[in-house]
């Protein structure tokens, strides 16, 4: 379909960028051939390795810089050092990863108390934001989990105490046996 | 120095951490004067990213100035202003030269499909981000760029990611004069590759989501048409009958592992997480384009497997196009757009939040609070 730019008159910049001759487009554009060099060229010079870097085991080095952060440590880090003995393409290289990032939050947790910051979630999970933009929502999410604990609490209650005299209704009949 | 701190899914802060250092002679020391919450940094948040560890600085959208060079470092010196592509790129490696700075091979050890980006987890090579007073921003002469002098700085902070991101994505739709592009999703993304459609031609752009507030807003911002997916039956259906029962020429992802519409797709990809995020814009932009169109993702997904219609890419000649924006091979022509009045980035910031109420700043980003389009973080050290 032929359009006239005048119909869009009002858009600025309508079709500065149009280019018949874009195709392929990016990312195929800049082709260069240089991919038959593999991975021969030259390469920047390596960061040294402070910490501890897990690598994937589809290259044969570490990239010639990588990140610090948080480096693998405890059960989590054991769990990642396990998830990065397989490829990117194994379901036994991200599914450990996404276990150990859930271990790594109780991890986080206990590393808070044990410097002797409690971790005040309801301010980490944006509560004071969500008071002051949905306090109708928070109300009823609050009233929710609490009728939803009270609920709980109250069966696991009722359980013990069935329990509790039964035991005790057959404790005495043994006894009045005796 | 305060940096924003991953304590778990939903659950972040602003703690103090150490300054960071200068650990290769490529680097810099950049101090954050703004930084921005990504849609991307939702997939984090919410846990979907696998590698994602307790104790990191998200953050990949971020500018500021100078701190500290490295004995390599030619191109910038202490002082300049300077936005920082989220791409960390040697600018290099075969990949790079080609343009595909998202895909440099000397950033990213921990995984082979993507370079490094500043504060994405491991899987993006680990490196602490910009939500932080402070950032070690490697190949300082690759990427980042000296603002000019006339640019506003909000323009300058969007252009590390999101408006490259837009731009790109209409870019790989191989747009031509009178194209009908249809864009899934109205978040910054969206909305910025809606306003770049038109920029290459596009006839008719078409806009879904279900969030009333972005569709008002993209409609006004990006002057095209938008339409709520909650209040239809089928939004590949109505794609069709609105083109003539033929498809869009080009549709766009703007969407990723978030994407809500589908029950099956949502608990699957984002509650039990089977597969890596929930695939409905994906899905719904392969059963909408045309027979020979162009399909084009920008939308974030994590790292396994989804649920798209492959038979349908094959059965219909589809040609997919993605990739992570190269943002260093867009920013002359980007700024140049901007200088000229083409695009306006800035219009699209809806919230300034100081860096200490981080936690505030994601859940009203992450739930949709406020009308939020888009959260820039303001440091300390740059509201003096």
């Amino acid at each position: 379909m032929e359009t006239t730019p005048n119909e869009y008159a009002h858009i600025i910049g309508w079709g500065v960028d149009a280019d018949p001759q874009n195709e392929p487009t990016y990312p195929m554009k800049n082709y260069t051939g240089d991919d038959h060099q593999r991975l021969n060229y030259d390469r920047p010079a390596q960061q040294p390795t402070t910490v501890e870097i897990l690598k994937s085991n589809e290259r044969p080095n570490l990239t010639a810089v990588f990140g610090t952060s948080s480096p693998p440590s405890g059960l989590s880090g054991a769990i990642r050092r396990y998830a990065f003995r397989s490829s990117e393409s194994e379901y036994g290289h991200w599914l450990p990863l996404l276990l150990a990032d859930r271990v790594n939050v109780v991890e986080g947790i206990i590393d808070d108390l044990s410097r002797g910051h409690i971790p005040n979630i309801f301010a980490e999970k944006g509560w004071k934001a969500e008071w002051k933009h949905n306090p109708k929502g928070l109300t009823q999410k609050v009233l929710i989990g609490a009728a939803v604990t009270t609920a709980i609490v109250a069966l696991l209650y009722r359980k013990n105490s069935t329990k509790k005299s039964g035991r005790l209704a057959l404790l005495s009949k043994k006894l009045r046996h005796r | 120095m305060l940096a924003m701190n991953y304590r778990g899914p939903f659950r972040v802060r602003a703690d103090h951490k150490p300054y960071p250092e200068l650990l290769h002679p490529s680097d810099a020391i950049v101090r954050v004067t703004r930084s921005c919450i990504c849609g991307s940094d939702l997939h984090l948040y919410h846990g979907l990213v696998p590698d994602t560890r307790v104790g990191m600085t998200f953050g990949h959208e971020f500018i500021g100035v100078v701190e500290e060079i490295g004995s390599s470092v030619e191109k910038l010196k202490v002082g300049d202003n300077v936005i920082v592509p989220f791409n960390v790129a040697c600018g290099n490696c075969t990949f790079c030269k080609q343009g595909l700075f998202g895909n440099c091979h000397e950033s990213n050890p921990q995984a082979t499909a993507v370079g490094g980006i500043f504060g994405y987890s491991h899987t993006a090579g680990g490196y602490d981000g910009g939500q932080a007073e402070f950032v070690r921003v490697p190949y300082a002469d690759v990427g980042p760029t000296v603002i000019p002098d006339w640019m506003d700085h909000d323009d300058a902070v969007l252009l590390t990611d999101v408006v490259p991101t837009g731009y790109q994505a209409a870019e790989m739709g191989g747009i031509k004069k009178g194209d009908t592009v249809v864009v899934f999703g109205a978040g910054p993304v969206g909305i910025l590759a809606a306003k770049c459609a038109w920029l290459f031609g596009a006839g008719r752009v078409i806009v879904i989501d279900h969030l009333e507030y972005r569709l008002d807003f993209v409609r006004n911002y990006a002057q095209c048409e938008a339409y709520n997916f909650r209040s239809m039956e089928d939004p590949v259906l109505f794609i069709k009958k609105t083109t003539d029962w033929f498809g869009a020429d080009v549709c766009i992802d703007a969407v990723g592992g978030d994407a809500a519409g589908s029950a099956l797709q949502t608990i699957t990809g984002r509650k039990l997480m089977l597969q890596a995020g929930s695939a409905t814009a994906l899905h719904w932009a392969i059963n909408s384009v045309k027979k020979g169109g162009i399909v084009s993702i920008v939308g974030v997904y994590g790292p396994t497997d989804n649920l798209v219609p492959i038979g349908n890419v094959v059965n219909k000649g589809i040609t997919i196009r993605a990739n992570q924006a190269s943002v260093k091979r867009l920013l002359p022509r980007l700024i140049d757009h901007i200088q000229a009045g083409r695009l306006n980035p800035k219009g699209i910031i809806t919230h300034r939040v100081p860096l200490e109420e981080v936690s505030d700043a994601y859940h009203i980003f992450s739930a949709k609070r406020d009308n939020c389009i888009k959260p820039v973080l303001i440091p300390p050290s740059a509201r003096k």
